[in-house]
């Protein structure tokens, strides 16, 4: 919104401060001024200004100057213009409000024998020309160009109709069903029941409070006018305007409440300006209103105040003082309101105050009809508050009382977290949206996919009802920027919803990891080769993170294809299901190539999604010191050889169970080395098993070791491997 | 690592250098005289032990006292003399360890860490700040109801301020009475009334969180950003209260010589309420071209928690009497705290994934 100083000015002509003064002291009472540009001599600033919405009174010149005055306690000049008698009509205009909830006031002027001209200075207060020139406001005529001026000077909309078009008198009405009306922007509108709409005795003239009609503009040969100025409901102006996807400055004001008090003011003003080019009024002006909207908007009954609820809820202010009762006083008034002291209230009567002497602690505050933002106590309060100064409140702390408590799952995410960073993984965050297809393809449970009403575009369609979708375009995004080294995680909200009958009633909202990479492993330096990441290395995360956790199982398998189980987006024979305590948390594993090559993914991409819904039910691992052996450890290394339907899976369960009973002198086990060694048999595979033997409370001797080194071999016989001679 | 262990072994058996031989050959020297000692000076075999025991023991009585100190004397000289010969030879010579000198201005071998988001990163340093003033977390759900996220936020419904927050709506909503109707939460603000619903003031509560708007996306929009939202009410909360706890907020997170200025500002849940701006943190209050030379920057939202709320609240705890308590409510942006904080200039940037950019704040 733009306003011109030199207009402000003139409705407090003893304005003592510059423009820029007053554009800081506006903006810090929180009517800001974005920015102020420097029109030339004698011409003022004009400043940009951004109102709050609630403020729709002071989006105009006058309301502006009205803050103005309360700032610096100065009197503001009255909106008075002059206006020649009328002539007597023959009979009085008709105006009709059917619509009585939806219209509160409805006034109307009639101006004959007008000449539509140009616009000019036409008188003080009426400096049309000068001020739409700094404005950039565009000139059309006189009589648009008054309603206008209007618009600008006090926030009022108005509206000229060419009088010759009007048959009959005004009705103020809802819309027939099917009735059609072409706007002043030269659409061609169906109209609907609950439209508001100003009508004559035979049609629809125009669309009440946000835009007139077609078929009673004013045009060059116009020579009566008819000049409305009216108070419609917001509701009903919001509704009519939403419907027809229009958004004018008439609608805005009256969505957010217009000034019951102004419509004859700004009748006047918009008569005035017309009359400057020649015509006579006829008739008095039409005030049709309805007593209920008046009673809720110019007249409603004074609010109670007590200075005790405006010092509790403000508190202290630098000067120590806090808030006074004449401060309360000289901001109210200022503002508009009437504030009449009283001695006893109701709700005072039976609760009395303590240390009430003198009666001043309570007023019934009266309120101004342009203000209908305020409402209730603490409406004044905030504005005492801010005519006051936010900035010369004191800054206090409130006392410490309770404990703090963290999040259920900060630790578990913590712990998460914490691991994925020291395993080289760059935290990421995706877009929560995903395209159907995309959705499809990833979400664990099919067909409860959640869409939105008014997606931002088709590809963000959904709720992601998995982390892969933005996973795998994170990675794309970055492969196809050449960044071919790819290492992220993310840890955010998946959606599911059932959807009844196509609604759907709830949506759940589950906390799930995904994990994603490609390229090199996490080392840099000039000295190593580089090492390419694989299928391992995303299970060294995948278990490094559940190890964070207690669980006495933890099992990692796959399924054959035809059991339908893997999830479409991983290689089926390069992927694993992770279980915890027998609970599926997740999967991993390499991208299926199909997705990979529909991607342009040259290289192989690695992912994961784990649900940690799940993984958080279980309690994080607490270390646990064990005494370290002061003996001797032995490492003996066995040669084996296995069939290729053999896992590695059964000599370590076959290990472990060795260990369990009867050897706990076994501390560990592990794969050394693998070979396909083509002196081998056909499917068959070696592998180097590393067993390292430690007792407690002994060094252990050398027949004691042969006997584990053939309770070894013997338990990974029955596992299916022989010693490789 | 296992295994380049043992292969930096396997090296250290083929010396590489001229070097290494030199340093062999004095290992060697070096042995020798260990060797030595131990069969002169040795504890319990070494020979010269033999002599005490055999034959100093069997020395007749008057010349005990002078064999025993010449031995004595003798034997001192000989441990000088090991341990000078073994001293020469323990330190390698320094001919031979410069043979064995490495560049060390190559680059360090680094194991790769991740970086937390900086999102992540920034949310949870203003979660400090607070819980260090006695604030508990929580957390709402991203989907919310009509009511939550408008209603019992004053925000009634056909109320205009509900355009200004471009809201996402959950598909197939139509049948379902308007606060019964999913949306995604266009502000974490929905929290506060699902905190004050389950538990009666005292509450102290800060809320970071996901929101979402169907806001077309530039430099400085996104359709998804995050908010840290508080919550203080009790007995006896003003507004000088809230101006000292945002001010101590804002110098914490922002360095002790921060000021902050406050500027009434428009939110239905809140009365009186206030836009806060700090001294810019580039320019320290000059005016720069990221503070448009004034100065300041606008940096979050806040207020005193608006009686109509509390009213919303007192459905499910009485205990929530606008006239008895009060309380304030704050809430700030953290991309645009994070932006500020790190000189990022595109909003995107956070939810791109990109290695190159994230990299940065490990």
């Amino acid at each position: 919104m733009k306003i011109l100083t030199q207009w402000l000015r003139s409705f407090l002509p003893e304005l003592p401060v510059s423009d820029t003064q007053i554009a800081e002291d506006l903006t810090l009472r929180g009517i800001a001024v974005e920015g102020i540009y420097d029109l030339g001599p004698g011409n003022g600033s004009l400043y940009e200004m951004d109102i709050t919405t609630n403020r729709v009174d002071a989006m105009n010149h006058y309301g502006i100057a009205r803050e103005a005055a309360a700032i610096y306690g100065l009197e503001l000049k009255p909106l008075d213009f002059a206006l020649p008698n009328p002539r007597v009509a023959t009979s009085p205009f008709s105006v009709k409000i059917e619509a009585a909830d939806a219209c509160g006031r409805f006034t109307a002027r009639v101006l004959r024998d007008v000449a539509i001209a140009e616009s000019r200075d036409w008188f003080p207060g009426a400096v049309v020309s000068t001020y739409f020139a700094l404005l950039d406001q565009k000139k059309i005529s006189n009589a648009v160009d008054a309603t206008n001026f209007a618009w600008l000077a006090m926030g009022q909309p108005t509206h000229v109709f060419d009088l010759d078009k009007i048959d009959g008198g005004i009705i103020v009405r809802r819309a027939k069903k099917g009735e059609r009306l072409k706007t002043l922007d030269g659409v061609e509108r169906v109209l609907d029941p609950d439209d508001l709409v100003v009508a004559d005795h035979k049609k629809a003239l125009g669309l009440a409070g946000v835009m007139g009609g077609w078929d009673t503009m004013i045009t060059p040969s116009t020579k009566n006018v008819l000049v409305e100025a009216a108070w419609f409901d917001p509701m009903a102006v919001r509704r009519t305007a939403r419907r027809h996807g229009l958004h004018t400055d008439a609608s805005h004001r009256f969505e957010r409440g217009a000034d019951f008090n102004a419509a004859p003011v700004a009748s006047v003003l918009v008569s005035a300006i017309l009359l400057a080019s020649g015509g006579h009024i006829e008739g008095d002006l039409v005030d049709a209103r309805i007593a209920a909207v008046e009673a809720r908007t110019a007249h409603r009954p004074p609010i109670e105040l007590k200075l005790s609820e405006v010092q509790r809820i403000l508190g202290a202010t630098e000067d120590g003082e806090g808030i006074t009762a004449s401060t309360v006083e000289g901001v109210l008034t200022a503002l508009g309101c009437k504030l009449a002291s009283q001695q006893v209230s109701e709700s005072a009567s039976r609760q009395p105050a303590v240390g009430q002497t003198t009666g001043q602690a309570f007023w019934g505050v009266t309120l101004p009809s342009w203000r209908l933002d305020l409402e209730r106590e603490i409406d004044l309060i905030e504005e005492i508050a801010r005519v006051f100064g936010y900035n010369r409140f004191a800054n206090t702390l409130p006392a410490f009382g309770e404990g703090v408590r963290a999040l259920p799952f900060a630790e578990k995410d913590a712990a998460v977290r914490g691991t994925l960073l020291a395993c080289g993984l760059h935290q990421a965050i995706a877009s929560t949206f995903c395209s159907a297809a995309e959705a499809e393809l990833t979400a664990p449970q099919p067909g409860q996919v959640v869409a939105l009403g008014n997606p931002l575009s088709e590809e963000a369609g959904v709720l992601r009802p998995s982390l892969i979708p933005g996973m795998l375009a994170m990675i794309a995004g970055n492969l196809h920027r050449d960044v071919s080294d790819v290492r992220l995680f993310e840890i955010g909200t998946v959606f599911s919803g059932a959807a009844a009958n196509g609604t759907v009633e709830k949506v759940d909202e589950r906390p799930a990891l995904a994990l994603g990479a490609a390229g090199l492993a996490p080392e840099d330096g000039p000295l190593h080769a580089p090492r390419a990441l694989e299928f391992f290395d995303m299970k060294g995360i995948v278990e490094q993170v559940l190890e964070r956790f207690e669980m006495r199982a933890m099992y990692f398998d796959r399924f054959p294809l035809e059991a339908g189980l893997t999830p479409a987006w991983l290689h089926p024979y390069r992927a694993a299901r992770v279980a915890a305590e027998g609970v599926t948390v997740g999967w991993f594993g390499e991208l299926h190539p199909r997705e990979a090559s529909s991607r342009k993914f040259k290289e192989p991409v690695l992912l994961g999604e784990l649900y940690l819904d799940r993984l958080f039910k279980l309690p994080l691992r607490r270390p646990a010191a064990r005494e370290i052996s002061r003996f001797q450890l032995v490492r003996r290394d066995f040669s084996l050889v296995l069939d290729q339907s053999i896992a590695w899976e059964a000599i370590d369960r076959a290990m472990a169970s060795l260990q369990a009973s009867p050897l706990p002198e076994l501390i560990d086990w592990r794969v050394r080395e693998l070979f396909h060694d083509p002196r081998l048999a056909r499917g068959q595979y070696a592998l180097l098993l590393g067993a390292t033997f430690q007792a407690p409370d002994r060094t252990l001797r050398e027949e004691e070791l042969k006997e584990f080194h053939s309770r070894v071999i013997e338990a990974v016989n029955k596992a299916g491997a022989r010693l490789r001679e | 690592m296992h295994r380049s262990a043992e292969a930096m072994v396997a090296q250290d058996e083929q010396p590489r250098h001229a070097g290494e031989a030199i340093v062999a050959q004095e290992e060697q020297l070096r042995r020798a005289a260990e060797a030595f000692r131990v069969e002169w000076l040795g504890r319990k075999q070494g020979r010269l032990n033999e002599v005490s025991s055999r034959w100093l023991k069997a020395a007749p009585p008057e010349a005990k006292k002078l064999v025993g100190q010449r031995f004595n004397e003798f034997k001192a000289k000989l441990e000088d003399l090991v341990d000078a010969a073994l001293d020469t030879h323990l330190d390698p010579s320094d001919a031979a360890l410069r043979a064995q000198s490495i560049d060390i201005t190559l680059p360090g071998t680094r194991r790769l860490i991740g970086a937390e988001h900086p999102i992540t990163r920034t949310m949870n340093e203003i979660v400090q700040v607070f819980a260090a003033l006695g604030y508990s977390v929580g957390v709402g759900p991203e989907v919310e109801t009509d009511f939550y996220n408008f209603e019992s936020m004053n925000f009634p419904p056909g109320h205009p301020a509900r355009d200004t927050q471009d809201t996402l709506i959950i598909a197939g909503q139509e049948r379902k009475p308007l606060r019964d109707r999913l949306l995604l939460r266009t502000h974490t603000s929905p929290v506060q009334m699902r905190t004050m619903e389950l538990e009666p003031p005292p509450v102290r509560i800060v809320i970071p969180g996901k929101v979402h708007r169907n806001d077309a996306a530039d430099a400085t929009h996104s359709p998804i950003f995050h908010q840290v939202e508080g919550l203080c009410v009790d007995t006896h909360i003003t507004f000088s209260d809230l101006k000292g706890t945002l001010d101590h907020a804002m110098k914490a997170l922002f360095g002790s010589s921060v000021k902050t200025r406050f500027f009434p500002s428009f939110f239905p849940f809140t009365e009186p309420s206030a836009d806060v701006q700090i001294t810019c943190i580039f320019c320290g209050g000059k005016g720069c071209r990221k503070c448009k030379q004034s100065g300041w920057i606008e940096l979050l939202g806040c207020g005193m928690v608006d009686p109509a709320v509390f009213a919303f609240a007192q459905e499910k705890q009485p205990a929530y009497d606008p006239k008895k308590i009060s309380g304030f409510a704050f809430g700030m942006g953290v991309e645009r705290i994070a932006m500020m904080k790190y000189g990022i200039s595109e909003i995107g940037q956070f939810y791109s994934g990109d290695m190159r950019f994230l990299g940065q704040f490990a």
